[in-house]
């Protein structure tokens, strides 16, 4: 077995600093948290989506409603002959139709995943707008997505993988893979 | 939800529950959990089968599974055709093989079977290279049946393990009894049957089984009681002791209930013959789950469908 090579990219400091800009940002952005509702991508950006509302309740007072999406059954790559993913929960607890939505995830790749979650909102109602919020953009886009908020941009080879902890002593690192992906 | 992070080889059939590890009863009940979600939604599809084909061959008559098995290919976005015993051309006199050719050659993914001769879905299995669901073979298995039973139990009960069930009636000829009892003791429930001696013979205890005669006998320490149905189609008078006999015996009245533990689940696989394996008041009261059980036959065969089919071109990227 080969080596992996890690980088760090964010301290567990700076993701929380990140945190606490990305919510900042919105608030200039979007308004109050009361304008707008959160909803993270299962299972990063559930998480990250999480935090943002503890930061954004820190700074304002008031927490936005947070839901999240389990996009599995919206994936257009079930069919690799790999064992199928587990599935995960989706809960949006508002009424999606006329909401302003930020989707958040904690790494924007390929944007297929963020089609996937545009597909499963729009069966659950018709969103009067969406934005999207990403902590890492890796570039490597294969779909027209851009995110509306970034935590950090971060240059990247496509075979290397980008790993997001939101714990306290966590962070963000770049693995490079020797060959391959993923 | 419950953790299923045990990583599972993927299978291509599921023909029956023997042999069939816990990890992967586990799997497919959290699977299923999860999907039903999509039920109670306005928009009830998920695009998940976009573009797949799944053929029901009924070779039995059922309303109720083969509904079932459509709704939920249909909820998954595949497009879905099929046929019953009574429209079919084994009428004319064609041989399941010579069906089975024909409705490969239409490239399907998936081939839901139901058919008198039990080992029929293992053959076509072996034959062909789609999946193949075993929706009732003989006397054999009916495994989406005993799931469903398994994920009403655990929805009730937490889990099935340690947990005692009572399957009365004529467990000998009964798919459905079979297929539970291999995936209950499987998950580590005790299972107890009862019913007549030709129904019920004491060689059942190969299975893993406790044999009793009498319901009074298998009541008292069940969590769950599990009702099946008499099946008047399948048996000879030989065996078959009077209706009203069997009623007397083993039926599930209000009186037999007192003597049940006060939370016990009563399941029956349906369709229900009131009156005799139980009676209206016991499947319309509180203790009956049957029409859960519905519900998460439903699920079930979904997670099923998700879980099997598969393999194409396609890219794994993610992100």
């Amino acid at each position: 077995m080969e080596t992996v090579r890690s980088s760090e990219v964010l301290t567990a400091d700076e993701l929380q600093r990140a945190i606490r800009r990305l919510a900042l940002e919105l608030v200039e952005r979007l308004g109050t948290p009361d304008q707008f509702v959160l909803v993270g991508i299962v299972t990063g950006g559930e998480i990250l989506a999480g935090q943002l509302a503890d930061a954004l309740e820190a700074l304002e007072g008031t927490r936005p409603v947070v839901g999240h999406v389990d996009i599995t059954l919206y994936r257009d790559d079930l069919y690799t002959g790999l064992e199928k993913p587990v599935l995960g929960e989706t809960a949006l607890p508002f009424p999606v139709s006329g909401a302003g939505i930020v989707l958040v995830d904690d790494v924007l790749f390929t944007g297929r995943t963020v089609r996937a979650a545009f597909d499963e909102l729009w069966d659950y109602g018709r969103p009067a707008w969406i934005k999207l919020l990403v902590l890492v953009d890796r570039g490597h886009r294969e779909l027209p997505i851009a995110a509306d908020f970034v935590g950090r941009h971060v240059s990247t080879e496509r075979s290397d993988r980008v790993v997001v902890d939101f714990g306290a002593n966590g962070g963000v690192a770049l693995q490079q893979a020797p060959e391959g992906r993923t | 939800m419950s953790d299923s992070t045990a990583r599972v080889a993927r299978r291509k059939d599921m023909l029956g529950l023997r042999g069939v590890s816990r990890e992967e009863i586990t799997q497919i009940l959290d699977t299923a959990a999860q999907i039903r979600r999509v039920n109670r939604r306005r928009v009830k599809k998920v695009p998940t089968l976009r573009g797949r084909t799944v053929v029901s061959a009924f070779f039995e008559n059922s309303t109720r599974t083969r509904m079932s098995f459509d709704l939920a290919a249909k909820r998954l976005s595949a497009d879905v055709l099929g046929f019953s015993a009574g429209s079919s051309s084994t009428k004319k006199g064609e041989t399941l093989m010579d069906t089975a050719r024909n409705i490969d050659a239409w490239r399907p993914d998936c081939l839901i079977i139901r058919h008198p001769s039990a080992g029929a879905p293992h053959m076509l299995a072996k034959a062909f290279d789609w999946s193949v669901i075993n929706a009732g073979d003989g006397i054999h298995e009916h495994p989406t049946q005993a799931l469903l039973d398994m994920l009403t139990m655990r929805d009730h009960l937490g889990t099935l393990e340690g947990r005692t069930v009572a399957i009365v009636g004529d467990v000998l000829h009964s798919r459905v009894a079979r297929s539970n009892i291999f995936g209950l003791t499987t998950m580590g429930a005790k299972v107890v049957v009862a019913g007549p001696g030709t129904m019920c013979p004491p060689t059942l205890e190969a299975l893993g089984v406790e044999v009793r005669h009498r319901i009074d006998e298998v009541l008292e320490d069940a969590h769950v009681v599990m009702m099946l149905r008499v099946q008047r189609e399948r048996l000879g008078k030989a065996v078959m002791t009077e209706v009203a006999e069997y009623a007397r015996l083993y039926g599930l009245d209000l009186d037999r209930l007192q003597r049940a533990r006060p939370d016990v689940l009563v399941m029956h696989p349906g369709p229900i013959n009131r009156g005799v394996e139980m009676t209206p008041d016991v499947a319309d009261g509180e203790r009956s789950v049957v029409l859960e059980q519905v519900s998460n036959g439903l699920a079930v065969r979904m997670a099923l469908l998700y879980l099997l089919l598969g393999e194409d071109g396609g890219d794994g990227d993610r992100g």
